[in-house]
């Protein structure tokens, strides 16, 4: 009986305390038209080995193929001993830190954690974290609604260079609430938005949503679009790869009085793709927003001794408090997410995660420089880029193309046709400091072997 | 004792782990100036062993059930095997990125496929989708399901929900972020819903009613099948809190009851870690009226190779959770769980958990506590009620919660639900032994002696715990969110 | 036993009402209200030039582990508000018929006197609240 430590014996004496004749008799509440459930269908229970040796075949059955996919989960060295400590039982196995005093360890984390993304972000506050990056953006989207009561508008200014699915459920979790989501073109030729081509007169807007870098890897001009916004009462979103913000300008200090809220996909972090998840997303804001910010957030006090400690505060915003009034349904976060980007983020300190973003870089930079002299491929937006960009290939069909390279053990990039009906001819690849000169050269190798069929 | 500097209180200027940073130029000459970073983020500047030591020790001032018994209610903190674990992060599984073609994760697929399986028999559903990262994502996604549901057959004015008075805050609250106004149901004595309240709410504006059986009250709702009546009669939909579902795992399936959307938190019945707040996963099942609408992505198998169903499959569907389609890592730590266990084994989660739940209320009584439904059967937990001792002895839950501490064991949950004063929702569940069972319902006996007799032993407890009781009021009065105690502010 | 002045009006939510005599009235939450929330820790306040109406939330009160809506005892705009409540949140537990007042109201023209109550009937209605 796995994981069930009960002997006969005891259970004969438990049944005895509590005067009942045997297990069955304990569920005699429940209606007996209702038991009898039939669970014939599911296996039968198996020996850890033999889980074991289904789960090695199965994951090897998983290749490895050499990884230029990004598009919003990225390949980063992972310090061994981020996930060493953060699978700690001490970490892994404890609940959500009700029981403050019980809690410290977390606790503590987590507060160093809010400190860590309020300067990564250089912004006032942080909270413990929400469940991705997309998730995030649909909650800033109802908080800058919440926040900016001034604008009386429910309309929210969305990029068409925001990464399409953070687009789509965004629309999935705002569209109950009246929440209409106006979209943006970006600049054909720079893959971003023009600020010199934004409506003189928007109308009503609760806010803009700003991506940097946006999904094409582009740069964006955030100081004139947060300066843009504002003018126009906006409150501004930022949607960022916390990597590349050890690098670039922080959106705390976008235009003259930085970005409102700021928010994005924790994984890069020290946290794996892992086929997709568990990842964290972060949120940010300046502090006079900070009671309409969802999810966990975590204090500093003391205690009866005058001793310091922390404790979960701002409450009264939450579920299980406001109930329907709260700010957000969201109680789980991803905790265990936020104990490795926080020791991730203490290892590589502050220079480390800027020689980190500065290498993908230089290696994406390697890479078009290699790409340079091959004939049909060609960088398609004119905007700088941080480590992703958008390749233009003729001669072959993409899919086509990066069907070929993935024979060749190596995942070439995403095809942006699916999501960009006008970009039909190109994909989106990404270098972070992961990948090796011979890993490039392997890149250019397969993509000229994939054109030349 | 034991005061615990932050890491940015061991950082020094300059020191560097350059095992971890790689070389690069000081400052890329292809990005406009006006676009960079002035100097880097202020993180700490320590030495790998420095983190190591910081994180090992922080963790130790944690209680966890990998070190202590942990029974909160609603909450299910059961053993964590650790193969899911290591399981779930063999390099194939960790190291896929999430756009790879279908063809390079057959293995993941394959188990996630599995899993909609088993969830979809052991609930009674028809249909799954493990695209939900939390319960309280999977609660959005089963009434934002209901809403497309009515939407689509011109059934718009339908927009209550319906919650009993017990409910988690989290039903209310996704009823309204769905776009609905939440109306909550009374309670009767006995722990049921009030069968004449229900009636009387019911009506052409129902779209549904949330329900968890076993309720919060740690009592089964008895009356199901005549509220899935009242509820289908008026045109509405039952939702299926999962909040509980270790309770009836393997006796009695959601489905069979009536309910016509579930969620599960497979960080409470299936075993997957609460990894101090997450993440979790919360899968929604359906029954066939609601199939079209489930959220995606969602796992198919056609003949022998898997792929991801998506908008094209199911242009019903209410759309996508997350970027990439769930908490992957979570899944498979569940479906290692589900296969350990098998049929055999789930069916003995319900009856162990059970057990142990009637047998420590039956010690607890024995120590002269009270349980808030004497009459009831305990389910997979039960309440307890300190308010003769709050009355009497003026030694609160609170007080009972903290002094609990002070012998090694975690608190239960304390004043929630809301209806019962000054109570503790026990949940033990079945990976328990009983001798633990025992220290527990001694551990209680002595602090009633204590509160007794020296009751501000009690009211100032905990005593040996790294740090005393908190002064929550100070914390959200003069709120400090992010340290400020050095000169590295951006 | 709370502290209910006689010379104010009270609603059944708890909140009182004074009359200032300038067509205007100052309203709070009852010392019977603060006791049974605990030590405040923030107090959200509507607008200056916001419409109130009798009955309908028009603030705010937090503490640790509840938070609860104040309703307008009157129809009216509010013309003032206790700015000092957003440093100072414990005066409503320290005052609360004094410095701790949340917000003035300059009665609607066609306001009706609404169901409010005395002191003598409101200390009946807390009795009989806490007898249950």
């Amino acid at each position: 009986m796995p994981f069930i430590p009960h002997t006969e014996d005891e259970v004969r004496e438990m049944l005895a305390a509590i005067g009942a004749p045997d297990i069955e008799a304990l569920f005699d509440e429940i209606p007996h038209t209702l038991r009898g459930a039939d669970l014939s269908a599911i296996p039968a229970g198996l020996g850890e080995q033999a889980v074991s040796r289904l789960m090695r075949t199965r994951a090897a059955a998983d290749r490895q193929p050499l990884c230029f996919l990004g598009a919003g989960a990225y390949e980063h060295h992972i310090p061994a001993a981020v996930w060493e400590i953060t699978t700690r039982g001490e970490y892994y196995t404890a609940y959500t830190p009700y029981q403050a005093e019980a809690s410290q360890g977390t606790l503590q984390l987590l507060y160093e954690y809010q400190t860590m993304m309020a300067r990564l972000m250089a912004m006032e506050v942080s909270n413990a974290s929400l469940y991705d990056g997309a998730s995030a953006l649909a909650e800033a989207v109802l908080m800058a609604v919440r926040a900016n009561r001034a604008a009386k508008s429910r309309r929210i200014l969305m990029p068409a260079s925001v990464h399409p699915r953070y687009r789509q459920v965004v629309q999935t979790i705002v569209r109950h609430q009246g929440i209409e989501l106006v979209s943006l073109d970006f600049d054909a030729g720079q893959g971003r938005l023009d600020p010199d081509s934004l409506p003189g007169d928007p109308g009503p807007c609760a806010a803009l949503v700003i991506p940097q870098p946006n999904f094409f890897g582009c740069l964006e001009q955030v100081d004139a679009l947060t300066d843009w916004a504002h003018r126009h009462k906006m409150l501004v979103i930022a949607v960022v790869n916390p990597l590349a913000m050890a690098l670039l300008k922080p959106p705390g200090q976008w235009g003259a009085r930085g970005a409102d809220i700021a928010c994005g996909e924790g994984q890069p972090l020290g946290v794996p793709l892992a086929s997709g998840g568990p990842y964290f997303g972060f949120m940010c804001c300046r502090r006079a927003h900070m009671r309409q910010m969802p999810g966990r957030i975590v204090g500093r006090t003391i205690d009866l001794d005058g001793r310091t400690g922390y404790s979960l505060t701002l409450q009264a915003r939450e579920q299980h408090i406001r109930r329907s009034k709260a700010t957000s349904n969201i109680c789980t976060n991803q905790g265990l997410m936020v104990t490795a980007a926080t020791i991730y983020m203490a290892l590589l300190g502050g220079e480390g995660l800027r020689r980190t973003a500065a290498a993908c870089h230089d290696g994406m930079g390697a890479l078009l420089h290699r790409l340079a002299d091959v004939p049909g491929v060609a960088q398609h937006f004119t905007a700088p880029a941080f480590h992703e960009t958008v390749l233009r290939i003729e001669g072959r069909p993409v899919e086509k193309v990066l069907a070929a390279m993935a024979e060749d053990g190596l995942l070439g990039g995403l095809a942006l046709a699916p999501h960009y009906p006008a970009l039909a001819d190109t994909l989106l690849v990404c270098v972070t400091e992961a990948r090796s000169g011979e890993d490039l050269d392997a890149y250019v190798d397969a993509l000229r072997r994939a054109l030349a069929v | 004792m034991n005061e615990s500097p932050l890491i940015f209180e061991q950082s020094r200027p300059g020191r560097r782990n350059p095992a971890h940073a790689p070389e690069a130029p000081a400052r890329p000459v292809d990005m406009p100036a006006e676009l960079l970073r002035e100097a880097p983020p202020a993180l700490p500047e320590v030495s790998e062993m420095q983190v190591v030591r910081h994180y090992t020790r922080l963790s130790q001032r944690n209680f966890a059930i990998d070190t202590q018994f942990y029974p909160l209610g609603s909450c299910t903190m059961k053993y964590n095997p650790r193969a899911c674990n290591t399981l779930a992060m063999l390099p194939g599984f960790l190291g896929r990125h999430p756009l790879a073609p279908v063809a390079t994760g057959q293995g993941l697929l394959a188990c996630l496929f599995e899993l909609q399986e088993i969830l979809k028999t052991v609930t009674g559903m028809q249909g799954v989708s493990l695209a939900p990262m939390a319960g309280a994502q999977g609660e959005f996604a089963g009434i934002a399901m209901i809403r497309a549901y009515h939407d689509a057959r011109g059934d718009t004015a339908r927009r209550e929900i319906l919650v009993p008075d017990a409910a988690h805050g989290t039903n209310p609250a996704t009823a309204v972020m769905c776009g609905y106004t939440a109306r909550e149901i009374p309670t009767d004595a006995q722990g049921d819903v009030d069968l004449e309240a229900l009636r009387a709410a019911v009506g052409p504006q129902t779209a549904g009613l949330m329900l968890t059986n076993p309720s919060t009250l740690g009592v089964f709702e008895r009356r199901i099948i005549e509220i899935a009546g009242i509820v289908h009669e008026a045109g509405g939909l039952l939702y299926y809190d999962g909040a509980n579902l270790n309770a009836i795992l393997g006796k009695v399936r959601p489905g069979d009851m009536g309910f016509d959307v579930i969620h599960l938190n497979l960080h409470k019945t299936f075993s997957t870690p609460h990894g101090g707040g997450g993440p979790g996963a919360g899968p929604v099942g359906v029954g066939e009226r609601l199939l079209p609408y489930l959220p995606l992505p969602i796992v198919a198998r056609e003949g022998e190779t898997y792929r991801w169903l998506e908008e094209s499959d199911r242009p019903h569907s209410i759309g996508r959770l997350s970027a990439f389609g769930g908490n992957m890592g979570v899944l498979l730590r569940a479906y290692v769980y589900a296969r350990l266990l098998g049929r055999e084994g789930m069916e003995r989660v319900a009856e162990y958990a059970t057990l142990n739940a009637n047998y420590l209320m039956a010690r607890l009584r024995e120590a002269g506590f009270e349980p808030a439904f004497p009459e009831r059967r305990a389910t997979h937990e039960f309440i307890i009620t300190l308010r003769r001792q709050a009355r009497e002895l003026g030694v609160n839950a609170m007080d009972f919660a903290k002094r609990l501490l002070d012998h090694g064991m975690h608190a239960p949950t304390t004043y929630f639900p809301l209806l019962v004063p000054e109570c503790f929702l026990i949940e033990p569940t079945e990976t328990e032994d009983k001798a633990t069972l025992d220290a527990f319902a001694a551990a209680m006996a002595a602090i009633q002696h204590e509160a007794e007799t020296r009751p501000e032993t009690v009211k100032t407890a905990p005593h040996t715990l790294p740090v005393r009781r908190l002064d929550d009021v100070r914390a959200a009065r003069e709120l400090d969110l992010v340290w400020e105690g050095d000169e590295g502010k951006p | 036993m709370s502290e209910i002045p006689s010379g104010l009006k009270y609603a059944k939510t708890h909140e009182w009402v004074e009359e200032l005599h300038d067509g205007t009235v100052r309203v709070g939450i009852t010392d019977h209200a603060q006791e049974l929330l605990g030590d405040m820790v923030f107090v959200e306040l509507p607008e200056v030039g916001a419409a109130v109406h009798a009955g309908q939330e028009c603030a705010v009160v937090e503490s640790v582990k509840a938070a609860s809506d104040v309703y307008s005892p009157v129809d009216g705009e509010v013309v003032a508000v206790n700015e000092r409540l957003a440093d100072s949140p414990e005066l409503v537990n320290q005052d609360p018929y004094g410095d701790g007042w949340i917000m003035q109201v300059r009665l609607a023209d066609d306001a009706e006197p609404g169901e409010l109550m005395g002191a003598d009937d409101y200390a009946a209605m807390v009795e009989s609240e806490e007898a249950e």
